[in-house]
């Protein structure tokens, strides 16, 4: 029911049972927040939303309190910015104080409030808590001293990611987020998501920056540098260089990866076509021989760690393939090796992903064969965008190139695995062809696409067979379908599963401190790609043709085995 | 002690998350301490992650993550103890025994506890050690004490 209630002085609409944060968000009145997040129930845990109600003798946290008819509100009194101010400077007052040499630096909410509410000065002076770094992790670095506390971490690894992998310790000013028993993130049940990262307001939480391994490669003057990126890459990045949000500038990238001394720039896209090649037949073959269903796809690294560590019991059900990062990564220290003359181990390759799990996927102790590594670095959307400003690279004047053979053609089926619902798509639009023997009429699969958290379709394939799929988007909504399950859902053969929600275009790995709307220009910049494009299936890829005509045979062979699949083992971590 | 974490759990088979203190106050009554196998029994057994009972655990004085050592120092940090300098106390206790509260020596001999009050007030600061009271601690008398515990050991 829509009410009225006045803010400094207008009336404005409100609707009852909103908050007043909410209310006043919509009419455009901006309150600053270090703890509120989109769709969480408030926590009020920073108080920088206060905001006074006429009448009411205590501020009020804006985030929490309900509107109610003919309120008066008073958002920027003199009371209200000298409260928050303080808040400010008292989060500040144990704070390191190294904003120069952070790598949120420019990019960090507190640093903004305080400039914002103009602290200049320290007035406060706290005792500085001595936190240990915790650099265990694979993918990620936390740095509790630069924590204010503020629970988005702790939060968003319970409720959307259903992890739980760090929470509050201690009380009062001993307070820090750590893992059980403070033992770090390697022994807790992290998946290395890295949303978390996303949402952290300082640099408290940051990936494990590699660009420095990636630098001394350049350097390796007798080694041959490769590199490959991620499908979501191209259509998240162009904001960052001034031009509109989902901008797919594929070909400035390659131009930019070249300048910066990369000798063959690859799109992981082709390994995304190859993955579908795979993981269709493998589904096939499952139904037709009454194999393990469902099956689960295993392309995101997060979800793959999930399963060995909650799930055991499932583990075969995951899709053996690699993921597009690894088989791209194997098919370069192999066929790409052998017809370019290169020994393996001459060979440096790298990946850009917008993921930090896939830094931990890389490390795998299958990943490789006879010690060489199929990916030897992985960097993040991120440290690519630090590597092009290093790099001095102006991505508005240069000019854009194509990627290099034999892994440079794609089908817009694998672009869309960047979004969640694609590697569904993609798979089912291959499958239908292989057991059909004919094309999909149309190849939009509308019932696996959008941002929902979980999408079930069943798909008629012929008069004998209909495919039941569920696409999961958000870890955290996977443990009510395990659970179904495991009581004996049986409509369903094939499952995708994103860690992140909306899939990889938002992943942990991204840009931080985009809305909604960015999300949804990348998600529809992909889906305009495969519109526009002509090759809208994996199986039409040309260079996927020749791969399997010259190097694999078909799908599921013997050498498909020896380098596109992978296997799974339960994991013993602080669940 | 002598029940084990099993049999301990066992008690609390048809018990959601409310039951968490009082479990964790048993398995530390029995062991001592809470050891981390205890928090992912408890995990597991009341479908907690460890890191929420870590949490939990840390939040409260009472627990403990160490075993206790051979000689268990308690340190009153109630009001009249307080008053009285029972944090010079446990500043100095912490510097000559190389912990801090909540921990364990090396060698396995002493462990210190910060308690609220012992209901000892007139003989404040006070401290227990294995249920022997302490009364009118200074920083100096402290380490006369522990090394005539120490003098016991040689």
């Amino acid at each position: 029911m829509s009410i009225q209630i006045e803010v400094n002085g207008k009336k404005l609409e409100a609707f009852e049972g909103e908050t007043i944060l909410t209310a006043l968000k919509r009419n455009g009145i901006r309150v600053p927040t270090l703890c509120h997040m989109n769709d969480f129930i408030p926590s009020g845990a920073c108080r920088l939303c206060v905001v006074e109600i006429v009448g009411n003798p205590r501020l009020v946290s804006s985030c929490s309190f309900p509107v109610s008819d003919g309120m008066k509100i008073l958002t920027n009194s003199p009371r209200v910015i000298e409260s928050r101010k303080t808040i400010i400077e008292l989060l500040l007052s144990n704070h390191p104080d190294d904003c120069l040499y952070c790598i949120r630096n420019n990019n960090c909410e507190l640093q903004s409030l305080a400039k914002e509410y103009h602290v200049i000065e320290r007035r406060i002076h706290g005792n500085k808590n001595s936190f240990k770094l915790d650099h265990s992790s694979t993918s990620i670095v936390r740095d509790p001293e630069k924590c204010i506390l503020c629970g988005r971490c702790v939060r968003v690894c319970e409720e959307t990611i259903g992890v739980s992998a760090i929470e509050y310790i201690n009380r009062g000013s001993k307070t820090l987020i750590g893992t059980t028993m403070q033992k770090g993130l390697n022994t807790s049940s992290c998946v290395n998501c890295g949303q978390c990262i996303m949402v952290c307001p300082t640099g408290a939480l940051t990936e494990k920056n590699q660009t420095h391994m990636v630098q001394d490669a350049l350097q390796q003057k007798d080694k041959t540098l490769v590199v490959q990126y991620a499908p979501s890459i191209s259509v998240s990045i162009a904001e960052e260089f001034g031009m509109a949000p989902g901008t797919d500038i594929n070909g400035l990238l390659n131009a930019a990866l070249r300048k910066m001394g990369f000798k063959y720039v690859f799109d992981t896209t082709f390994g995304a076509d190859l993955t579908i090649m795979e993981e269709a037949s493998e589904l096939i073959q499952r139904i037709t021989e009454g194999k393990t269903l469902p099956m689960f796809t295993s392309c995101c690294p997060a979800w793959v760690k999930y399963i060995e560590e909650f799930a055991p019991d499932f583990i075969d059900n995951l899709s053996t393939c690699k993921s597009p990062q690894q088989m791209t990564g194997a098919v370069i220290k192999s066929y790409f090796a052998e017809q370019s003359n290169l020994k393996p181990e001459d060979i440096i390759s790298v990946s850009i992903m917008p993921c930090t799990a896939k830094k931990f996927e890389m490390q795998r102790e299958t990943m490789g064969r006879n010690g060489v590594k199929d990916v030897d670095i992985a960097i993040t959307t991120r440290e690519l965008i630090e590597l092009i400003h290093l790099h001095g690279i102006d991505m508005k004047t240069i000019q854009p190139e194509i990627t290099d053979s034999p892994m440079g053609v794609r089908s817009s089926a694998g672009k869309i695995f960047g979004a969640t619902g694609g590697v569904m798509e993609a798979a089912l639009r291959t499958a239908y062809k292989k057991i059909t023997g004919e094309e999909l009429v149309d190849f939009k699969i509308n019932a696996v696409r959008g941002f929902e958290g979980r999408k079930e379709a069943k798909i008629k394939i012929n008069d004998d067979l209909e495919v039941g799929v569920a696409v999961i988007s958000g870890l955290g909504n996977v443990r009510a379908l395990l659970d179904e399950i495991r009581n004996g859902k049986n409509d369903v053969h094939f499952i995708e599963v994103m860690t992140c929600p909306g899939g990889c275009v938002a992943g942990g790995g991204q840009r931080i401190g985009v809305d909604r709307s960015f999300i949804e220009a990348r998600t529809k910049s992909l889906y305009d790609i495969d519109d526009r494009e002509t090759i809208k299936v994996s199986h039409k890829n040309p260079e996927i043709i020749e791969l399997y005509d010259n190097y694999f045979g078909h799908p599921l062979s013997h050498k498909s085995h020896e380098l596109l699949h992978t296997c799974y083992m339960e994991r013993d971590v602080l669940l | 002690m002598g029940k084990s974490i099993e049999s301990i759990l066992k008690k609390y088979d048809n018990c959601s998350r409310d039951s968490l203190i009082s479990l964790l106050q048993e398995i530390q009554e029995n062991e001592g301490f809470l050891s981390e196998e205890a928090i992912v029994k408890t995990g597991k057994k009341l479908k907690i992650p460890t890191s929420k009972i870590y949490g939990v655990a840390t939040f409260y004085n009472q627990f403990r993550f160490e075993p206790t050592g051979k000689y268990h120092v308690m340190v009153c940090r109630g009001t009249a103890c307080h008053v009285l300098g029972s944090l010079t106390v446990l500043q100095e206790l912490e510097k000559v025994l190389k912990i801090k509260a909540g921990q364990t020596t090396r060698d396995g001999l002493f462990s210190i506890e910060v308690v609220a009050c012992m209901g000892a007030c007139g003989l404040a600061p006070v401290i227990n050690i294995n249920g022997s009271f302490y009364a009118n601690v200074t920083a100096e008398s402290i380490k006369e004490i522990i090394e005539s515990y120490r003098k016991k050991e040689e």
